[in-house]
């Protein structure tokens, strides 16, 4: 539909009198869903932000397939190694399509001990598509051993971001933190999505006794700085845990902390649209509680939730990378944004290796990302106004 | 006034209670008991432990009696001895360890807030009164930043940066003579400029924050009718501005540093690990890793008692700058 609407208006293009006026039309009759969409689209950041945000997740949901080597590949020769650049110049051969990069020869510093690295045009490694690499199993299920890009032998070293202290590829770890790190945000805010509007609704439909306790327990929850809470919180999850429970434990701990938040918005709104004469027309003619919450109440805010759901996403990202930056969230095995952040906790090593930076650039970017969207989405979120 | 301060620190007993009951459940959560650890250690350390020793430790802590009476010895002890307890990590009473720790916490944290106030206030202002100028998106776009951005990340690329422009590394809080140096002016002068960076870094996303919502209230205030009657009678625009639409969109300033202050503190937390600050945050991690946990139970506890005590104190201060609130009575 919105694809004809786009080619029709295209094709009107000389006309914009005409243009104008069909939108005015349809403006009137269009449904609320539809007049937030054109107000959405009006936010260019916003629907920006949207598209890579998009990518992001579709990368995330591929990892297997689109990072170049396993994660827990190590290319023991390569330790704490630079990223290589990606090169079409052949200093012989003159200019090629095929992308290549050079292997990397070390040196060791005689007074530091320290290893450099320095690129060997001996060493030349063309880059190949689709191709056979390291077997893995997509989504855990599908054996496969078909990468988008790499190396024709897997064992040669193709590390675009680095390596860290164990020679592991800095951009395939990275590709695969982005699964964890960021399916973390979405599953994470289902639990506080649903504790949000299950007290939130209750504090604000029923009042009385209800919303005087739910209020008294938000309060509470301000009250205990969050982020020492979360720290002693997740320090208690017994060690023993396998990466999944951990993962699960760590989201039922936001959520119990973080709904507090949506809960106070859906009381809000609820606490007002109570009081329309739409409220009261349905009561009176019958309709059950249940009835008007889900039929005349929930459609009303339903877009304030999403944009409050999207702007409290980024918030559980960066938690989860918090943690796991110090220490106490998931845990090495396991790869997070977080957990690579780990190896760039001190000075020396961000001096030295200033690589091991690379996943904070990934994450300020989905936590910018998200908020322009949040911002787009609230803009868009009261179209009558 | 005094009615309606004394409903408020009332209001706060329930409050406090629940608190503690948090903080204690969270004390008794991992695994075994402080206890058990401490014996352990000993064993470890090749200290035979008898079992009369055993028995008079719980005693001490009544580890022998049921649940409800160890938080009832234990909220005792805290309230008439000032015993938050032992840490067995530093083998020293909590209440001696945490001090110092907790004061730099204090002192960096108020700072802060003093820094969101005296950039925030301002640039709100000047936001709201030039809207829509250069200046106003240059500076909406960095509150925005500032939003978004945590401080441990932000912190995290600032010293990588200034270390490989200058050399310097810009971490803890005095220089190695001065670390564990009694308090004195040399140790302030010390402090002063290292202080610098934390304060900026953890007041971030505060001044953010609250550049928005003074531009935000000021913006509504201005479209007011009075201030055009005001502006029609031919008052002086500074001396209007001033005399009214800011008084009145500071208020919810003052109402917001029951977040601000815990937002504070919260973000120092992460932000005094990355950049190794002698204050809590490195400190309760390391006593989470050892599950020293009287340690952090009392962190968690003093932190939290602060943070209310901070949100009572901005709710006497909008009582008294707003006469609504105080003749309004208790409710909002």
């Amino acid at each position: 539909m919105s694809l004809i609407t786009t080619i029709s208006n295209a094709l009107r293009g000389g006309k914009p009198n005409r243009l104008r006026k069909s939108q005015d039309n349809s403006y009137e009759v269009a449904s609320q869903w539809r007049l937030m969409w054109w107000k959405f689209k009006k936010h260019k950041v916003a629907l920006a932000s949207a598209i890579i945000l998009l990518f992001f997740y579709i990368v995330a949901a591929f990892c297997e397939f689109l990072s170049p080597n396993l994660p827990e590949a190590r290319f023991t020769e390569y330790k704490n190694s630079p990223p290589q650049k990606i090169h079409f110049i052949d200093p012989q051969t003159g200019f090629q399509f095929r992308p290549f990069v050079y292997g990397m020869s070390a040196k060791v510093d005689e007074k530091t001990f320290r290893r450099t690295f320095a690129p060997d045009p001996e060493k030349k490694y063309e880059i190949q598509f689709f191709v056979k690499g390291e077997s893995y199993k997509m989504w855990g299920l599908i054996p496969m051993n078909v990468h988008l890009f790499g190396l024709k032998n897997p064992k040669d070293p193709l590390i675009l971001m680095g390596t860290d202290k164990l020679g592991h590829d800095l951009f395939s770890r990275i590709i695969y933190g982005g699964r964890i790190s960021l399916s973390f945000g979405l599953v994470g805010i289902v639990l506080t999505l649903v504790l949000g509007l299950v007290l939130g609704g209750i504090s604000g439909y029923l009042g009385g006794v209800a919303d005087t306790i739910i209020q008294r327990i938000i309060d509470l929850l301000i009250c205990i700085p969050t982020i020492p809470l979360w720290m002693a919180l997740t320090a208690a999850l017994p060690k023993g845990w396998s990466a999944e429970q951990t993962y699960f434990g760590l989201i039922i701990i936001f959520s119990i902390i973080g709904w507090t938040g949506l809960a106070r918005v859906v009381r809000g709104k609820i606490l007002t649209l109570r009081e329309e004469d739409f409220t009261m027309a349905a009561r009176l003619a019958g309709a059950s509680g249940f009835r008007i919450i889900r039929k005349h109440l929930l459609p009303s805010f339903a877009s304030y939730i999403i944009v409050n759901v999207t702007l409290s996403i980024p918030g559980t990202i960066l938690g989860e990378t918090a943690l796991s930056f110090i220490g106490v969230g998931l845990q090495a095995p396991v790869v997070s944004w977080g957990v690579l952040l780990q190896d760039a906790q001190n000075l020396e090593t961000l001096a030295y290796y200033p690589w091991l930076l690379w996943p904070t650039a990934f994450i300020i970017l989905t936590v910018l990302m998200f908020n322009f969207l949040g911002d787009g989405l609230r803009d868009a979120a009261d179209p009558y106004k | 006034m005094l009615n309606y301060i004394s409903y408020r620190v009332l209001q706060l007993i329930p409050l406090l209670f629940a608190i503690s009951i948090i903080v204690f459940v969270i004390i008794q959560l991992p695994p075994g008991d402080f206890l058990s650890q401490y014996i352990a250690q000993l064993k470890n350390s090749g200290t035979a432990v008898s079992e009369s020793t055993i028995a008079s430790l719980q005693m001490q802590y009544g580890l022998d009696k049921s649940m409800y009476m160890q938080y009832f010895i234990w909220i005792k002890n805290i309230i008439i001895h000032g015993d938050f307890g032992r840490s067995f990590q530093y083998n020293q009473p909590v209440a001696d360890v945490i001090g110092p720790r907790l004061s730099l916490t204090l002192i960096i944290s108020l700072i802060s807030l003093i820094f969101v106030w005296a950039v925030a206030i301002p640039i709100g202002i000047y936001s709201a009164t030039h809207q829509y100028s250069i200046m106003d998106y240059v500076f909406t776009f960095i509150g925005f930043i500032g939003l978004a951005m945590p401080g441990f990340l932000i912190a995290l690329v600032l010293i990588y940066f200034i270390f490989a422009q200058t050399g310097v590394a810009i971490t803890g809080l005095f220089s190695p003579e001065f670390v564990d140096a009694p308090w004195s002016m040399a140790k302030v002068m010390n402090m002063l400029p290292r202080i610098i960076l934390p304060v900026i870094v953890i007041g971030m996303s505060g001044t953010a924050s609250l550049i928005r919502v003074t531009r935000g209230m000021l913006l509504d205030e201005l479209s007011k009718q009075y201030v055009i009657t005001a502006r029609a009678k031919g008052v002086a625009e500074n001396r209007l501005l001033f005399k009214y639409p800011v008084r009145m969109a500071i208020n919810p300033l003052i109402s917001t540093i029951g977040w601000t202050l815990p937002a504070l503190i919260s973000g120092e937390a992460i932000v005094a690990i990355v950049l190794n600050l002698q204050t809590t945050g490195p400190m309760l991690l390391k006593a989470l890793m050892f599950q020293d946990m009287y340690l952090c139970g009392s962190f968690l506890l003093i932190l939290s008692v602060l943070t209310v005590l901070g949100t009572l104190l901005s709710d006497i201060l909008l009582a008294w700058v707003d006469p609504r609130i105080r003749f309004g009575g208790a409710t909002e």
